[in-house]
Order: structure tokens, then C-alpha cells, then sequence
């Protein structure tokens, strides 16, 4: 076989596998929507307003609701708080300079 | 079939510099079809120079080499590349095939640009391989071959576009007496097949060589005996 | 065009035998930049999806939440407050929210206690998230003790456990009656964490927040949309130490391509002047070296973008989970749902293949437009 058709073959299964992955996203995607409402359900019937990622402390865990004092707000881009201080960005109050 | 024609061919290095070097200084010239024509000369006298010229692998500073009513030197890059790949193949002293490519890709590599048949292009080149008793070689790598196959091989290559001529440039200098006589043998094969063929050499078994039609002697980029042009 | 397509499939026979007469180096060099591709799509795809999802279920929040604010710090909120407001247009329904922090030393894990509204529970019952469960080990009829402010022990008996589908937003919650919340943070009758407005039209949001700060100047109104933006803006992958990390290794990356695609040694040089002599023309070696550039940079992508998928969205993202764990002791157990950007996608294809490429081929232009006559010396 030649070195190209080897190439094309290649190329061709790994495209092939791209358009899976969008294939499968969307699918999965669509079956989720059931679980995806489920949650949203729950969201509104406890009236949650985070995420429940980042427990470790409470200015952390409710972002949207935290006091402006909090760390994340005196100094947006400090990272002192790590890892949640590096991944999370500062308000958008901040940064629009309201 | 024309003969190639030079006029008053010069050739400068660095012109225009403090050291500019005229490496050819004047030269005419006609070459026969279906020969075999010889450069001969010291080391430095302008062959190398000459026969680069004369396959389109450079352009003469001044004057003009045609081939009929075609004119071969001064043309742009690309036609100069296409007259290159129809009408000449070279064989040069190192050999110049590309390591690490097997002896088949070595001899296909020219027809690539032109996009033909896969199988019909590797067919005649095992077709050209065997001709050559290189037939068991074809998938080695290059660097695996002796003297006298890699020499072999580029001749293969040399010929894969079928080209109306032949040039080499000091084809033998790497090879032993059997070997340059073996060489002479395959020449005259290819001059009996309609082939143009023009060498240089220094080397008596070549230019000594029944094969030859004609020795071209050079010194300092002149043709030494011009009366017999 | 057959012509064409058969002259670019020699020009990719001839690439590949070029490519492995030095394997090592080459795969070597595919396997790194695949990895850089593979870190960068992960964070792509990893933060996308997490941010959709945010928006998706976080698009149900109350409308505006009422913060009452003293000496700058959030503060318990009075009930009266809620008459206080009167009547505003728009507003469909308001009442008071109770939820609060509870540090558990026995695990070291913080706590979301919260009065739900949509259940009536007995005084010792508690519905916990599904994090709780997994973190203290605790199934239905299970008593978890907690010892309150004022010193007492209280029991709560575990009746029902939320479910872990929904981790994402209430891993860590522990619902509980009023009556008991009260009694164990010691919050008097008639005040409130915060309050809740319900408002039917959108539009109306941002008037009913300006009357608010003009009635109750001592409160700070969170509209929804506040909200969702918060969650859009975090995670946002320029965002982040991921980001700041890769850095790094992305430059030092760049200049090792760039040193590795630029450089051309003079063996390479030979073979170049080798195939001019032999008839190639200087685009056929720009060609050439084109789909050098292009199979390199291609199977990167490919390779780095399909492991970043199967990572994230089959493996949970296991790489980052350290990193967004960080401290916390109760994490959520979620299945990121796949939403792809197309053309976040598109963005990493073009700066993936397209630098590369050009990096191998522009060296080239000098080395391919000289004359081929130096393989005759
Ligand atoms: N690129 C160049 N720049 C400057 N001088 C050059 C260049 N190429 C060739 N020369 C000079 O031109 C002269 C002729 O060189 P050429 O290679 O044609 O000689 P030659 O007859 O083939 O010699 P030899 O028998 O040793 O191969 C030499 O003096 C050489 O130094
Ligand atoms: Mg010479």
C-alpha cells in the first residue's frame, strides 16, 4: 500500500472521528435535556442560585451572592485564594468599572 | 531531433564584486544529436560550469544557447524547469540520490511534479531497475548501495522522464576501471537507443572510450580547438 | 484536477518518507504538540460546557434577590421589609429566603443549610445532597448530629437524599424546616437571609431593582441576570491558572517548532538544490514542504482535540478535577453535558495548523529560489 493511501486512510478515520464527537456532543446533548430540566427544576423550586463547585469556603460557594468585601471583589485578579481565586473571573461589575 | 547551439556563451561569478570570476569566456559550440560529446580540460577550466548551462540548471551571463529554433538560456525559472525535466537527465559525480528514500522513490522522484499514473510510473521504473541488474534493489534504502549501483540508480533516475539527452559530470570519478568501463558499456547502450549523451571527464577510459564521438577540449573557459566546431 | 490530486498524493509520499527517516524525532515532536492541542482543547471544551450548563440551569434563579446591607456587609434582612418595599409593578411575588453556612468539623466540609419552600419537613428531618451522603456516608434513616451555635447537639434524622443527577447545583445542601434553622442558628422570628421578587416580565427587572434601592436605600438587589453573567464570565478560558500554566509551555513549545520547522540544515538544503536539479520546480518544493507543515500540525489537532473529548466528556475532565476540587471537601459528581462551539473549535484548528504551516514553509522561499546549479559541485 501506498505511504498516501495510508495518509488518506488516516486522515480520514481521524476526520471521521471528528464528526463523531460532534455527532455524539449533539446526541448527548439532546438526551441530557431531560436531566438538564430535571436540575432546572430543582433550581427554581429551592430557588439555588450557584453552582456547588467550590465548597471550600464560604465566600466561594454562592459567587453571584457573595459581599462586596469578599476577597474575589477587593481584588479581582488576585489569586490568593487558590484554585477558585484563579479560575473564577472578576465580576463583571468590576470590570466594567461601575 | 536539433543539435544545441552556443554562441559566444559567457559566464561570470560575482559580477560586479571585487572577486568576479569569469568562468567561461566565449564559447561556441554545437552538439550533435544521438552522440556521445566528451569535455575535457584541467581541473578548473569551466566544464562543471559549461554543461550547467547547458542543461538549464543555470543561465550564461551573456550570450545564447538554443536547440533549434528554441532558445534555452535566459528564460524564466519556471519554463527553464520545464525544459529541464523533458529534455535532460543528469547523472552527477556524487550521485546526489536523496538518503533514506528506497531506490524506487530515488528513481520515481522526477516524474513526481508531472502527476502520473501511480502504477504505470513505478512499473517503468522496475521496468528500468531490472535493465539495469537492479531489480532485487528497489526497496533498499540508498545509502546501502555500493559505487557502482548507487551510479546505477541515478542513471535509472536520469532516464525515469525518458529525456532526449543525457549529461553526467564526471560520471566515473568514483568509480573503479571495471566500473568506468561497465559505465562506457551502458553509454553506448543508451546512444544505440537514440540518446544525446554529454559528459566531462578526466579520465582516459572515458574520453579514450570508442564510444565517444567527439572530445571538446577546455582550458581557463575556452574552447581549446575551435576549428573543429 | 486527476492530475492535480495525483501530483499532491507524490508530494505526501515523498513528505512521509522524509518524515521517517528520522521517527523518533518527528513522532516525538507529533506526540508534544498533540499534548499542547490536547491540554488546550480540554480547557476549550471543559469550560464551554460547564459554562452552557451554568446557563441553562441557572436560568430558572429568582429573579432579584434582596440583600440587606449593614456597615457594607450582607446582613439578616427583616421581614417587614417586605411591606416596607409597598407595592411595586411588576413584582408577582416576594417573601423571605433562609439558607446559611454550616462548617462541619468532623469532615472539614462547608455546609449550605437552607429552608426550602416547596416541602414541608418535620423539625428533625433533613434532605441532603447527594455529597453530603457520599462524603459522611450516610443513607435514608441515618441520623447526622451537628452541634449548633448555642452550644446544643441537635439530631436530624436523613429522610431523603436530593438527587445526585442534579449534584451540580446542590451537592452540598442540607434542607431543613424553618422552625429548626431558627433554633440552630439562632435566628430570630421575623428575619430573613435575604428576600425573594418574583417578576413575571424581564423588561421590568431593572425598574423594580431602581425602586427598590429608592425605598430600601440600605438593601443591594442581585438581578438574575447578574447571575447568569457571573457564571458566563467565570470559567472563561482565558481565564484561569490552566491557562497561565500552559503559557509556558505553550512558548516554550513555539520556539522549539519554530527552531524545528524554520531550521533548514544544510543536508536539507542539499535536497532541495538535488530535487530542482532533477525537475521539481520551486512551488512543488513549497508544496512539498507545505504538507510537511499541514500532516504535522493536522494529526495534532485531530489527535489533541479527539483525546481532549474523550477526556472531558467521557473521563469527567479527571485532569482538572484536582484543580477546581482545590480545597473543597464535598465535590460534585457530575457528567458534563457535550455543548460544542463551533467556532471555538474553528479558532483552535486555525491556530493549531495554521502558524505551524507557515513556519515550515517560509524558510523555504530562500532556500528554494536559489539557483539549483550547487549540487553540481
Ligand atoms: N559559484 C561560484 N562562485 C565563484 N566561482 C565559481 C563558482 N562556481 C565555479 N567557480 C569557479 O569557476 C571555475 C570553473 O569551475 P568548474 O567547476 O566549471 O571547473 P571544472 O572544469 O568542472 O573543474 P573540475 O575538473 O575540477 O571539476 C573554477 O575556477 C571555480 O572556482
Ligand atoms: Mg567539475
Amino acid at each position: 500500500m501506498r505511504k498516501s493511501d495510508l495518509f488518506i486512510l488516516y486522515l480520514g478515520t481521524l476526520s471521521g472521528l471528528l464528526l463523531l464527537s460532534l455527532v455524539d456532543a449533539g446526541n448527548r446533548s439532546h438526551l441530557a435535556t431531560q436531566q438538564l430540566a430535571e436540575t432546572r427544576r430543582e433550581v427554581r423550586a429551592l430557588e439555588l442560585t450557584d453552582l456547588s463547585l467550590f465548597t471550600e469556603a464560604r465566600y466561594t460557594r454562592h459567587l453571584s451572592q457573595s459581599d462586596r468585601h469578599t476577597p474575589f471583589q477587593d481584588h479581582p485578579l488576585a489569586l490568593e485564594h487558590f484554585p477558585s481565586g484563579s479560575l473564577v473571573a472578576p465580576p463583571t461589575l468590576l470590570r466594567s468599572g461601575r | 531531433m536539433e543539435p544545441i547551439q552556443l554562441h559566444q556563451v559567457k559566464k561570470a561569478f560575482n559580477q560586479g564584486r571585487p572577486n568576479e570570476f569569469w568562468a567561461i569566456r566565449g564559447v561556441d559550440l554545437t552538439i550533435q544529436p544521438h552522440r556521445a560529446t566528451v569535455l575535457k580540460g584541467p581541473s578548473g577550466s569551466g566544464k562543471t560550469t559549461l554543461l550547467s548551462m547547458i542543461g538549464c540548471l543555470s543561465r550564461p551571463t551573456s550570450g545564447r544557447i538554443t536547440r533549434g529554433e528554441q532558445l534555452l538560456s535566459g528564460l524564466p525559472e519556471r519554463f527553464m524547469t520545464e525544459i529541464r525535466r523533458r529534455t535532460f537527465g543528469f547523472i552527477f559525480q556524487q550521485f546526489n540520490l536523496i538518503k533514506g528514500l528506497s531506490v524506487l522513490e530515488n528513481v520515481m522522484l522526477p516524474a513526481y511534479p508531472l502527476g502520473p499514473d501511480h502504477a504505470q510510473l513505478s512499473r517503468s521504473a522496475l521496468e528500468l531497475l531490472h535493465q539495469f541488474g537492479l531489480g532485487t534493489k528497489a526497496e533498499s534504502r540508498v545509502e546501502w548501495l555500493s559505487g557502482g549501483e548507487a551510479q546505477r540508480t541515478a542513471i535509472c533516475r536520469a532516464l525515469i522522464n525518458d529525456p532526449e539527452i543525457l549529461i553526467a559530470d564526471e560520471p566515473t570519478a568514483n568509480l573503479d576501471s571495471r566500473l568506468s568501463r561497465e559505465f562506457m558499456a551502458i553509454v553506448d547502450g543508451l546512444k544505440q537507443t537514440g540518446k544525446t549523451i554529454l559528459l566531462t571527464s578526466h579520465d582516459p577510459v572515458v574520453f579514450d572510450s570508442p564510444v565517444v564521438d567527439r572530445v571538446v577540449e577546455m582550458s581557463d573557459g575556452q574552447i581549446m580547438d575551435p576549428s573543429c566546431c | 484536477m486527476k492530475a492535480f490530486i495525483r501530483k499532491q498524493r507524490y508530494l505526501i509520499d515523498f513528505t512521509l518518507s522524509s518524515l521517517l527517516r528520522r521517527p523518533g524525532k518527528n513522532l516525538g515532536l507529533l506526540v508534544v504538540y498533540s499534548l499542547i492541542v490536547f491540554l488546550l482543547a480540554s480547557v476549550m471544551l471543559f469550560t464551554h460546557a460547564l459554562r452552557s450548563e451554568a446557563r441553562l440551569v441557572l436560568a430558572d434563579s429568582p429573579e432579584i434577590i434582596l440583600q440587606r446591607m449593614v456597615a457594607g456587609r450582607h446582613d439578616l434582612i427583616p421581614g417587614s421589609y417586605l411591606e416596607k418595599m409597598g407595592r411595586i409593578r411588576g413584582v408577582i411575588g416576594k417573601h423571605g429566603r433562609l439558607w446559611g453556612y454550616f462548617y462541619d468539623p468532623a469532615v472539614q466540609a462547608n455546609y449550605t443549610l437552607m429552608v426550602p419552600r416547596d416541602r414541608q419537613l418535620a423539625e428533625d428531618e433533613a434532605v441532603i445532597g447527594a455529597a453530603i451522603a457520599r462524603t459522611r456516608g450516610v443513607s435514608r434513616g441515618d441520623f447526622l448530629t451537628f452541634r449548633s451555635t448555642d452550644g446544643n447537639a441537635y439530631s436530624f434524622r436523613v429522610s431523603a437524599i436530593l438527587a445526585s443527577d442534579s449534584e451540580l447545583v446542590s451537592a452540598d445542601l442540607i434542607l431543613v424546616s424553618e422552625q429548626r434553622f431558627r433554633t440552630f442558628f439562632g435566628i430570630p422570628e421575623g428575619y430573613y437571609t435575604d428576600l425573594v421578587l418574583n417578576v413575571r416580565n424581564p423588561k421590568e427587572l431593572r425598574k423594580v431593582a431602581e425602586k427598590l434601592t429608592l425605598r430600601l436605600p440600605d438593601t443591594r438587589p442581585i438581578l438574575r441576570d447578574e447571575i447568569l453573567r457571573t457564571y458566563d464570565a467565570i470559567f472563561n478560558w482565558r481565564q484561569g491558572i490552566v491557562f497561565v500554566l500552559l503559557t509556558g509551555t505553550i512558548l516554550a513549545f513555539v520556539i522549539f517548532a519554530w527552531d524545528k520547522a524554520s531550521g533548514l540544515s544544510a543536508e536539507e538544503r542539499r535536497e532541495i538544490g538535488i530535487l530542482k536539479a532533477i525537475g521539481w520546480e520551486t512551488s512543488d518544493v513549497i508544496r512539498m514542504k507545505f504538507w510537511e507543515g499541514a500532516i504535522i500540525s493536522l494529526s495534532a489537532f485531530l489527535l489533541g482535540y479527539l483525546t481532549a473529548y474523550g477526556h472531558v466528556f467521557y473521563a469527567n475532565a479527571g485532569l482538572f478535577e484536582p484543580v477546581l476540587k482545590g480545597w473543597s471537601v464535598l465535590y460534585p459528581e457530575f457528567r458534563l453535558t457535550p455543548f460544542i462551539d463551533g467556532l471555538q473549535l474553528a479558532t483552535l484548528f486555525f491556530f493549531t495548523v495554521f502558524p505551524y504551516t507557515v513556519a515550515t514553509i517560509v524558510p523555504i522561499w530562500r532556500a528554494a529560489i536559489t539557483d539549483p546549479d550547487t549540487v553540481m559541485r
